[in-house]
């Protein structure tokens, strides 16, 4: 394997020892004064797919603060019944933007951020395959969704910008049409996801490109970690969905603008067609959403259980047909909308088979922890944490998928208390846990295991105490999106406990983000591989340098690191 | 297949010597396209397979195309035939003038793949004049699209607010035509550049061969746009004319 080290990086040992700090991201070249301009200058032009990742999962930490405030106004307008803190438009305008943001400023930047960081390392690659389309796509992305929150400033008419949206981040026509629909709100809405839908496209290329094509020696396809299998899925289906999601946005910005029909049914265009473009891109976003995060648990498992995971060819086996089976869910999200009973019962019945790979994912990281010497570190307890979470979430999904059922539940607070515990249980959980494990890679210090039990524990409670209610006065029967409600109901209880939940949220994520601001501050440096890890970005310096490695490392198992480390018994006899 | 994209730094490295080591090092993502002389060999050993970066991310282009020329199609079949006032596409659309046009489209995906070989053959005046004939039959189609919409509108009033069938007929044609015209701009940069002398045939055959990519699917395209709307959208209801 030595036959490939190169002039520079000969001389350095396999995992690199101590190497001089100046490679660290914005850390000061050579004098020590710091230029700050020259500092983000250099980070605005950056094609490096490291600092892409680093400004991407920042950006979308921004946004998820201000999502957050949004919800968090939502939950203190819902704590007592007729309450008036909020008028029914701004709720509106809350709850769209709350979900837009959520979606496509927070869930898909962050999770394409870390892909972004991790892919080339786990799979020995330089850069990604387009390092400036790699670029293009985060500016596209952040300037979208600058261009949504645009809509903020200057309410009823500054540049025309009206308001925020107020319809749904789901823009269900024809609340969306002109009639309904006054002012530019709406147009921002399909302008700025449009942009950065562009965004997260270039980035779903780049990947798909730099994972097939890049790979080091040795590394085939059925060596990946299972992030990357993960990463190359979600890849696909941002490809095959996407554009069905712009194409649909181009129709309603014609309608609006140009005067077409096809949604406004008083000139026989169809409400349900937006619906069925809609949907067919909406449901397999959320397996977008919740891939990579099962990526990131599929790392952590079993690094912090001491075994290999369990069922490799399984879980990619699985994975590949969750991205298949999810082209052909979406309209379990129209049970309501009154299609026939076969296409009810066809739906319905998808459903139920999507939930058997991911039955067969859960079972393999019990398999993985079933035995194994495990450490509780902070990433391994939000893995954890997000078992038992997705796990209940995914149950209550697969009650909806129940037609006569989800006609009893569509749209109550109950479908709110499950999306919530399979994006924030599953998706959020998974985030922070890949924060905490792979924050030592990225600036070469761990981040406070103190405050992340605390970060941990806190938002954990806080997030049960606001979300598991939803599912109770749903079933009493609390629709979605109301503004308030009547003392009469048996609801005012469950809202109550709700909103209580929200400061203790709060306080968990104030927590993270001071661990973060710490650390970065004055923490202390760690080592390349502070985890024992067995993947190939752990074969690098902490942080990485620019070019990644000093030699181009090689592979022969699926465990590469643990090879280098164990070369009296490697992996390949194993699998 | 050439290198499509240097990966560059903008910003200034730590040391001369790293980023020296960074452009000799051998390179890992060329793959079966053998990269460069020596190491490529070597290094996928393994056996696994590695397309060469610039395919895959045309491939990804095209198959993300197809998704959004999907949704348009399927809402152009899901309309047919709703509207309740005219005009309708069996009393306008005319099919002769659509089926020259057609012929000038797709046989310039013919005169695009004879550019191709003469360009891997060195003949580069042919290369130029096969490119020149693929322009021209693409800049044909657009005139008649052009002509064919002007008809619709001044003759039979019919624009995209007029009904559903003008609706869906201008957004699925019109987005054909717009990925026709930046086709037809990436085609002339490539005969302005070649004419320039910029375009040498071992090194840029591989690019050239990539845009060929997108011509093609812009021609397969319009063979469903074509089936779609003078096909199935213009059998009129019950036979009835």
């Amino acid at each position: 394997m030595s036959t490939l080290s190169t002039g520079h990086g000969a001389s350095t040992p396999a995992g690199g020892g101590s190497v001089p700090d100046t490679r660290r991201p914005g850390a000061a070249r050579d004098s020590g004064r710091v230029d700050l301009m020259a500092r983000l200058h250099e980070w605005t032009v950056t094609v490096d797919h490291k600092r892409l990742g680093i400004l991407y999962v920042a950006s979308g930490l921004f946004f998820f603060v201000i999502a957050g405030i949004q919800a968090t106004l939502m939950r203190l307008q819902l704590v007592v019944p007729v309450n008036d803190f909020l008028t029914p438009d701004t709720f509106n305008r809350l709850f769209t933007m709350h979900g837009t943001t959520m979606v496509f400023l927070v869930g898909m930047p962050v999770l394409l951020g870390i892909a972004n960081f991790l892919v080339p390392l786990m799979i020995g690659a330089r850069d990604m395959a387009f390092p400036r389309l790699n670029a293009f796509g985060f500016w596209l992305f952040l300037f979208g969704g600058l261009l949504l929150y645009y809509s903020y400033i200057g309410s009823a008419g500054l540049y025309g910008a009206g308001s925020t949206p107020d319809a749904g981040w789901f823009m269900y026509a024809p609340l969306t049409t002109r009639s309904f629909s006054r002012g530019n709100a709406t147009d921002y809405w399909i302008l700025g996801i449009m942009v950065s839908g562009f965004g997260s496209m270039t980035t779903a290329v780049n990947l798909v490109a730099t994972i097939f094509s890049m790979r080091c020696p040795g590394m085939t396809l059925m060596r990946m970690p299972l992030l990357v299998w993960m990463m190359i899925v979600v890849a696909v289906l941002i490809l095959a969905v996407m554009p069905v999601l712009t194409a649909a946005q181009v129709m309603l910005l014609f309608d609006r603008s140009l005067g077409a029909h096809f949604f406004n049914p008083q000139q026989e265009g169809s409400a349900l067609l937006w619906q069925h473009l809609f949907w067919f891109f909406g449901h397999p976003e959320v397996y977008i959403l919740i891939l990579p995060a099962f990526g990131f648990i599929s790392e952590i498992i079993p690094v912090f259980s001491r075994k290999v995971i369990f069922g490799y060819p399984l879980m990619v086996a699985a994975t590949v047909a969750i991205c298949f089976i999810s082209l052909g869910v979406w309209a379990h999200h129209m049970f309501v909308a009154g299609l026939s009973p076969f296409l009810n019962a066809l739906f319905a019945a998808s459903t139920f088979l999507i939930s058997v790979p991911t039955g067969i994912k859960i079972f393999n990281w019990i398999g993985t922890m079933w035995g194994g010497r495990i450490r509780f570190d902070v990433p391994m307890l939000f893995a954890t944490g997000f078992l038992a979470l997705f796990v209940f979430g995914g149950l209550t999904g697969i009650m909806l998928a129940v037609v006569p059922f989800d006609w009893q539940l569509s749209d109550t607070y109950f479908v709110v208390g499950h999306f919530h515990y399979v994006l924030i249980g599953g998706t959020l959980f998974g985030i922070f846990g890949a924060i905490f494990y792979w924050f030592p890679k990225a600036f070469g210090c761990k981040l406070d295991e103190r405050l992340g039990k605390w970060t941990f524990w806190i938002f954990l409670i806080g997030f049960t105490l606001t979300f598991f209610p939803m599912h109770i006065s749903g079933m009493l029967g609390m629709p979605r999106r109301i503004y308030t409600y009547q003392p009469d109901r048996g609801w005012e209880l469950w809202n109550l406990i709700s909103t209580i939940g929200v400061p203790l949220q709060i306080a968990g994520v104030s927590i993270l983000v001071w661990n973060i601001i710490r650390t970065l501050r004055r923490g202390e440096p760690c080592g390349d591989d502070p985890w024992d890890a067995w993947t190939l970005e752990w074969a690098t310096t902490s942080p990485p340098p620019e070019w990644n490695f000093h030699e181009v490392p090689v592979c022969t198992s699926r465990r590469p690191l643990w090879d280098r480390k164990h070369p009296e018994d490697p992996d390949e006899h194993y699998e | 297949m050439s290198t499509m994209s240097d990966p560059a730094r903008h910003h200034e490295s730590a040391t001369p010597v790293s980023r020296e080591a960074v452009r000799s090092s051998p390179r890992p993502d060329h793959g079966s396209a053998g990269g460069g002389a020596g190491g490529g060999a070597a290094l996928v050993a393994d056996g696994a397979w590695r397309p060469a970066r610039g395919r895959v991310g045309v491939a990804c282009l095209i198959f993300s195309e197809s998704a959004f020329f999907c949704a348009f199609i399927v809402a152009y079949l899901y309309y047919i035939g709703r509207d309740r006032s005219g005009p309708t596409p069996w009393q306008v659309l005319e099919l002769p003038p659509v089926l020259v046009n057609s012929v000038a489209l797709l046989s310039s995906s013919a005169t695009i793949v004879m550019a191709l070989h003469a360009l891997r053959r060195g003949a580069i005046q042919q290369f130029r004049l096969w490119l020149l004939a693929t322009i021209l039959l693409g800049a044909y189609f657009l005139y008649g699209t052009g002509v064919e919409w002007n008809g619709l509108i001044r003759d039979h009033q019919l624009t995209i607010a007029t009904n559903l069938f003008g609706t869906t007929f201008y957004s699925l044609v019109g987005f054909h035509a717009f990925h026709v015209t930046v086709g037809l701009l990436l085609l002339s940069l490539t005969l302005v550049l070649s004419l320039l002398g910029h375009v040498k045939p071992e090194r840029d055959h591989g690019r050239v061969d990539l845009l060929s990519w997108y011509w093609h699917f812009v021609d397969v395209v319009w063979i469903f746009v074509f089936f779609t709307v003078y096909i199935v959208g213009r059998q009129p209801p019950g036979g009835a004319t």
